[in-house]
Parts: structure tokens; sequence; C-alpha cells
């Protein structure tokens, strides 16, 4: 679905990939995970246009689509969804959804408002609210709900747990495995080892940038060593 | 005044604010969607007016002539702004926004030739609007009947606007991408699209604000820069991005205007106060003192900086021992000149060693304290000015009156200054600006001081420095040394605390360094060395005007700092050197010679985004960009 070969990527001067290779299976979720300042976000980022890589090819759905803009590549079926959230905070939660709404190129258009609101209960009750008035979790609902009204086939989820409560972090750990069986493919950044182990399939380690280790989820929780080394705080 | 004056001074004020507020509300969403100060917006607003007057003439003096030709107008301006921003914007929205700035007002230029050429120099008044031509009694008073359809077209068309963003998807994504504009790609709004129906809607707003001033005001070639003065003002007053803002703000302005034209003039403690005379600089005023109450507008909300990833500058490095050889080799050369050359290339040098320093004073706000000023030739005007009074009403020798000259415009900068680095970004350069205007109005209408409109003549330099050559002389190792000491303070801590601010002023004010205080003290000394090139200048020429400290000049410093490039050292020097060169070659030899300069600063623009000197830079120091 999402192959990623040798890419490299940098902020100006300053190189945070290197030979970054992974991929992502159909309707597999695969997580990256690394501490603070791995490149995992810069990885995403790099995925979906914002930053154009250095060197390394990165396709999708069979299509090179490093070089393309974010419009584009959003077009082709990629969801992007940022750590920071980045809510329209002007706009209100049906505002935010008809900003991701995308025609359906060729694809069946799944994801109305309707469907979304009987995944996302919370985001029904409150419409006509403006974003800047929800809290963390409620904007993390919307930023996913807002993803998915672009119909995505794969998406990319930068560390959706990050600063939510472990109860909401619990359900929103249940919402993405529902993508799942959905048929989607999901990239995730993630810090948390728990919140990756309850959903992941296959497991990727980055650290300074580079892919440290890569098997599935159930073989790096066993892997004492790894843990140890990249991921501890 | 009576109450039924005063009702139709309001009313009189009502309409003035529409087409003000039409042309305020394009401008002021092409600004927040895609962040670029469009000069240019005036210019559409002139072309609109033109462009009525044309069609009308065509279709005929009838209702559908009239109605048709304004709204024909409207839409070829709209669709010439649809034009610019595919062909010209949207290639340099990467580009640093000064340099957007630069293009845009390039643009002023060349529409500005285009309509001489299409026009001629003669104002042309337009027909009245047919069925709307008589007027109507109010309250004993004769009142146009155009004015009451204008009082009502600016609330209709804040209302359409209104509608237009909140309830359609168009204004959806306008409004998303306003606030984040690259989520909104993440999420696949085409960016590209988007834009351009931004920038030709503000482009209609424009044409439609001018050509609905057919019956009202005539064409005139003077239109485009007055009109984007009061443009920006009213988007600055209402809060940038704020339609309902601007709407309010133009309201205040015209009625503040419509009022001091209907007061007349005032009588206090024997002194006679001409308000309408003060209508020149009313909205100014307002701006002023908005900006200090409110630094972002009355309905204005705090700006965040658009998000941009991968856009790192690099940090100003010392000049290399090579780089000082070559300049102090430059300086050399310049020194032995006079021995081979004399007559005009002396004149123009001497020009272009002041204007150096002028735009080196600036760079020194914009580059290190990353202050961006609009209104930098008044400390420009004052340092002449300055030096020019002195010495004639002063009777002071012309070697003091040089000296103590500056200091006029250093004492200006330091009042000025203290409200201006409250502010930042746009806001900041919107109250230099202000501040420009009103230090022009007073130069231009206190005539018992300054001479007025003709300015001061007669200013001449002691005889022993009035030859061309030591005139010359005077100016270079003035403009040199100055530029030195400015170049000397950029590698000061003082310079080092001063770039601090300006990249984080959060973690350089947590370091303790007064950011604000450092900033003033920065302004101060632009203000004083600028005002050193004012006071070179004034006996250079022999006369002054309050054309020197006038808007356009201010620009010219703009234009000569972004040629070279913000973001390096000598860039101000050489590009002060190629734009006065390129100016007095350009007027002596072309007849259209604005479009000259616009067209060769496009080019530049569109081929060097980085300033002549960082494309040098790159080039030579074979440094490779990271892509």
């Amino acid at each position: 679905m999402l192959e990623i070969e040798r890419l490299s990527a940098a902020y100006g001067l300053a190189q945070v990939l290197f030979d970054l290779t992974l991929d992502v299976r159909a309707g597999e979720i695969a997580v990256l995970l690394g501490r603070n300042g791995a490149g995992k976000s810069t990885c995403l980022k790099t995925i979906i246009g914002l930053l154009r890589p250095m060197s390394g090819a990165i396709r999708f759905a069979g299509r090179r689509i490093d070089g393309l803009e974010p419009f584009q590549i959003a077009r082709l079926g990629l969801g992007y969804v940022p750590e920071d959230r980045r809510i329209f905070s002007d706009l209100t939660v049906m505002q935010n959804l008809e900003v991701g709404r995308q025609a359906a190129h060729g694809r069946p258009s799944e994801w109305t408002p309707r469907r979304l609101f009987e995944l996302f209960p919370n985001l029904g009750r409150m419409q006509h609210r403006r974003g800047a008035r929800m809290s963390g979790g409620e904007q993390q609902m919307l930023t996913i709900a807002r993803t998915l009204m672009g119909n995505p086939k794969a998406i990319l989820l930068d560390e959706p747990s990050e600063g939510l409560a472990p109860l909401v972090a619990e359900q929103l750990a249940k919402t993405v495995l529902e993508l799942k069986r959905e048929g989607l493919s999901v990239l995730l950044c993630e810090q948390s080892l728990y919140f990756a182990q309850s959903v992941a399939d296959r497991a990727f380690v980055i650290e300074g940038g580079h892919v440290r280790y890569a098997g599935t989820m159930q073989a790096l929780a066993a892997d004492v060593e790894v843990r140890d080394k990249y991921l501890s705080v | 005044m009576t109450a039924s004056a005063i009702l139709i001074q309001f009313l009189n004020g009502l309409s003035g604010a529409s087409s003000l507020f039409l042309v305020a509300a394009g401008l002021s969403i092409v600004f927040g969607v895609t962040r670029i100060v469009n000069f240019a917006h005036g210019s559409f607003f002139m072309l609109g007016l033109y462009v009525a007057y044309s069609l009308i003439d065509r279709f005929g003096h009838g209702a559908a002539g009239f109605w048709g030709g304004v709204a024909l107008a409207a839409v070829a301006v709209a669709l010439l702004g649809a034009l610019v921003e595919v062909l010209l914007l949207r290639r340099i929205y990467a580009a640093p926004e000064l340099l957007q700035l630069l293009a845009t007002f390039a643009l002023v230029l060349v529409i500005q030739d285009f309509t001489l050429w299409a026009w001629g120099p003669e104002d042309l008044l337009g027909p009245r609007a047919p069925g709307l031509s008589g007027a109507v009694n109010i309250a004993g008073h004769q009142f146009p009947q155009y004015d009451l359809f204008l009082i009502v077209l600016g609330p209709t068309v804040l209302l359409a606007l209104n509608f237009l963003l909140k309830r359609t998807r168009w204004g959806t994504l306008v409004r998303a991408a306003t606030e984040d504009r690259e989520m909104a790609g993440a999420l696949g709004v085409n960016q590209k699209w988007l834009f351009t129906t931004v920038f030709a809607l503000g482009a209609l707003l424009a044409g439609a604000g001018g050509a609905f001033q057919i019956p009202r005001e005539p064409a005139s070639l003077y239109l485009d820069l007055s009109v984007i003065a009061d443009a920006f003002v009213v988007v600055v007053v209402g809060g940038l991005g704020s339609i309902p803002g601007a709407f309010l703000a133009a309201l205040l302005i015209a009625e503040i205007k419509a009022f001091c034209i209907g007061i007349g003039d005032v009588t206090i403690a024997d002194s006679v106060i001409s308000l309408p005379k003060f209508t020149l600089v009313v909205e100014f005023v307002v701006m002023a003192v908005v900006l200090v109450l409110r630094p972002w507008g009355l309905l204005g909300r705090r700006l965040t900086p658009p998000r941009r990833v991968g856009a790192v500058e690099r940090p100003l490095a010392l000049p290399s021992r090579r780089a000082v050889y070559a300049l102090a080799a430059c300086g050399a050369a310049l020194a032995l000149l006079p021995t081979l050359a004399t007559g005009y290339s002396l004149i123009l040098l001497t020009d272009i060693f002041v204007f150096a320093l002028f735009a080196v004073s600036l760079h020194f706000i914009m580059g290190p304290g990353g202050m961006p000023s609009f209104g930098h030739a008044a400390y420009f005007g004052l340092g002449a000015y300055g030096a020019g009074l002195l010495l004639h009403r002063g009777g002071l020798p012309m070697e003091l009156a040089l000296l103590l000259g500056p200091l006029v415009a250093g004492v200006g900068a330091l009042a000025f200054g203290w409200f201006c680095v409250r502010l930042s970004g746009v806001y900041f350069a919107m109250l230099t600006l202000a501040f420009a205007q009103i230090t022009w109005s007073i130069a231009f209408q206190w005539d018992s001081m300054t001479g007025g409109s003709n300015g001061v003549i007669g200013v001449w330099p002691a005889p022993w420095l009035a030859s061309r050559t030591s005139y010359y002389f005077l100016a270079l190792v003035t403009s040199a040394g100055g530029i030195t000491l400015l170049w000397r303070m950029f590698y000061s801590p003082f310079g080092y605390a001063l770039r601090a601010g300006r990249d984080s002023p959060l973690r350089a004010d947590a370091i303790g360094i007064d950011v604000r205080r450092q900033q003033w003290a920065a302004f101060v000394i632009a203000g004083l060395f600028a005002g050193v090139a004012g006071a070179l200048y004034v006996f250079s020429k022999g006369s002054i005007s309050p054309d020197s400290l006038a808007v356009p000049r201010s620009i010219d410093g703009l234009v000569m700092v972004l040629l070279g490039g913000v973001q390096t050292l000598t860039g101000p020097v050489w590009g002060a050197a190629l734009f006065t060169w390129l100016q007095d070659a350009a007027a002596r030899n072309v007849e259209y010679w604005r479009a000259v300069i616009g067209l060769v600063i496009i080019a530049l623009v569109l081929a060097f985004p980085q300033g002549l000197a960082g494309f040098l830079r790159d080039r030579f120091a074979g440094e490779r960009h990271a892509p």
C-alpha cells in the first residue's frame, strides 16, 4: 500500500532522516516507534509532501508520490492526521469536516458526517461548536474525522494518544482498530509502546533518523534489548 | 453646526465609507489567505475607474451603458487580478514576504505607466449615473441620490461577503486556508486554485470600488498610491483579515473626514486651525491612536505567522577577509575616480552614496532588527529639512547645519520609535507609514516654516565644498564612514542582541535582553543615519521639498534593500546603486521609465528570490542549497 525506500529529508541544512526504508501493507496497522526527536513526525510530513525529500522514493498504491504537492497526495487517498491536531479553530465541527471533504475520485464515497458521528458520538453532540472551544480529546477525534471525510485508503496518524487521558486514549485505540476493520491501512507514530501494542501489527523503531528495528509488534514486545536501547526513557 | 448640518455630514461620511470599504475588504481578504500585502490593490481601483470610464463612453450614457460599464469594468479588473496571481505571485509564494511586497510594488509602477499610455495624463470625469443624477431634499439640504445609493452599497457588500465566507464551501475553504494553509493542503485543498479565486475576488472588489466612484471623482493617475494608503489604513485599523473590522474602520475614518470638512476652520486660543486640511492626515492619526491602544486593530486578532517547513534563514556571517579587502578596494577606486571622470557621473555617484547610506540605515532595522519600516523617508526628510532650516532660518554655517540636521531626524525617531517598537510585522510597518505621512503633511502644510509644497530652496554648501569634486568626496567619506559604523554595529553585542530579539523575542527576553529597548535604540540609530543621508542630500541638490519624505521615497528605500537582499550584509549598497542608476538612466532615456523599472524589478524578483547579493553569495560561496 505504502512503500518508503531509502528516504532522506532535512530541515534547511539539518538532515533529519537517513535512508529510511519501511512499508505498510494493505489493511494493516504499522507503527513507527521512537523517542522524541527521532524523526517520526518528519517522516510523516515528508510522506504527505509538506517536506520535500532530499532523496529516496515514496510509493502509494503503486504510484510514485514523492515530489507531488500535499493536496495531490491527499486526493490520491492518503490521509494525514498531524500531531498537534491543527483544527481550524475558527470553524465549527461541521465546517472542519467540510474542509476535509473531497469528491471521491473514482472511489465510493463512504464517510459522511452522519457515519462519522456514529464513530465519534461526542462530535455529533457538538456539530456547531467552534474548534477553539473543544477539549484536546474532542479535537483529536475531529482531526481523525476530518481526514476520513476525504475517504482515504490509508492514513498517517501522528502521535494520536499524546496528551490524552488514559480512558480517552483507550477509546481512541478502539477507534483505530475500527478503522482497520473498515479496510484502512494505518501508519501510526507513537512514543508509547503501550498504545502501539494495543493496535499495531508491525513495528519499526527509529532513532536519530535511522530505522533500527523492523518486525512484528509481537516480536518487538518480546525483545527486551531493543526496547531498552531505543524506547525506554 | 445645526442638527440638520450634522445629519448631512453624517450621510456624507456614510457614502464616503462605501468605496473605501470595498477596496479595503478586497485587500483584507487577499492578505488573510495569501499573506501578501498587495501594493497594487490601489492600482486595481484606479484601473476600475478608468476602464469604467471608457466602457461607459463606448456603451453610451444610458442606464444599460452605465451599469453595464461599471459591472464589466469590475469583472475586467478581476480577470487581470487572476492573471497577475497566476503569472507572478504564484511563483513567489515561497519567497520572503517582503519580496512579494516588492513584486506588487513593481506592478504599481507598470500599471501606472500603462494607464498613462492608454488614457493620457489628464483627469477624466465620467458621467452621472442615469436615474440617480438628481438630489433629494433631506432636512432642508440637497443630498445627491447617487450618494444614497452608495450608502446602501457598503452594507450590501458586507452582507454578501459575509454570506460568501460563512455559508459557502468556498468560504469555508478560504477561512481554513487563512488559518492554516498547510493543513488545508494536506486535506486535499488545492491552494493554487483557491488563491487565484481569492485574488480575483480582491481585485473585483477594488475594481468595483473604483468603477462605482465614476460619478463622484475623476479618474486620475494619482489614485493608485493614495487609495492604497487609505486602504492600508482601513485594513489595519479594522484588524487585518477582519471584514466587519474593515467596515467599521472605513465608517470611522470617512465620518471623521466628513466632519473635518463640514466644520471648517476653528479658532482655538487665537490660532486658526484648518480642519479640512487635517483630512490629509486624519486617517493616519486615527491609525496611530488605534494601533497604540489596540495593537491588532479594532476587530483584529493577533497574527499567527504562516507555517512554513524548512525555510531557515542562514545567520549573517562576518564578511571574509577577502570580502573586506574587496570593499576597501572599491572605496579606494571610488576615491580615485574624480581624477578620471568628471561631470555628470560624479553627480550620479554622489546620489548613489547618499542613497546607499539611506538604504543601509533602513537595512539596519529591517535585517538584524527584523522591523520593516515603510516610512523610513521621514527621517531622511527630517535630516534634510533640519539641515536646510538650520542654515536658512537658524543662520548656522553649512558645516554645522550638516552636523546638527541629522539630530532632528534622531529626535523624530526617538519620539515615533517609542510607539512603533510596541508593534511588529505588518502593524509595525503601517505605523511607521502613518508617522511618515504625518511628518510629510506637517512639511507640506506648515508654510511659514517649511515653505509648504515649494519647500526650502537655495540650500547650498559652503564655498570650499561647492565644487562637484569636493562634494563628491564629502559624500563618499560621510557615506562610507556611516555605512562602516552601521556594519560594525551588526556584529557588536548590540547587533547580536537585536538579532536575538528578531528571531525569538520570548527567548531573548528570558535571557535578560530588553528587546523593546534594543529595538528602540536601533530605530533611533537608523533614523539618525537616514538623517545624515538626508542632510547630505539637501546640500547636493540645493533644495528640499516635501517629496523627499513622501511615501514613494520610503518605498524607494525598501526597493533598494530588497533588491540587494535583506539577509545579506552588502546587498543594500548594491541595491541602492542599481536602483539609483536605473532610475536615473530610465528617467532620462525612456518615456515610460516607471514601467521599465517595474518590469526590471519583476524580472529580478522572479530570477533572484533571495536578492542580488544573496544570489551572488550563494553562487560564489559554492554552498549547496538544501532542496
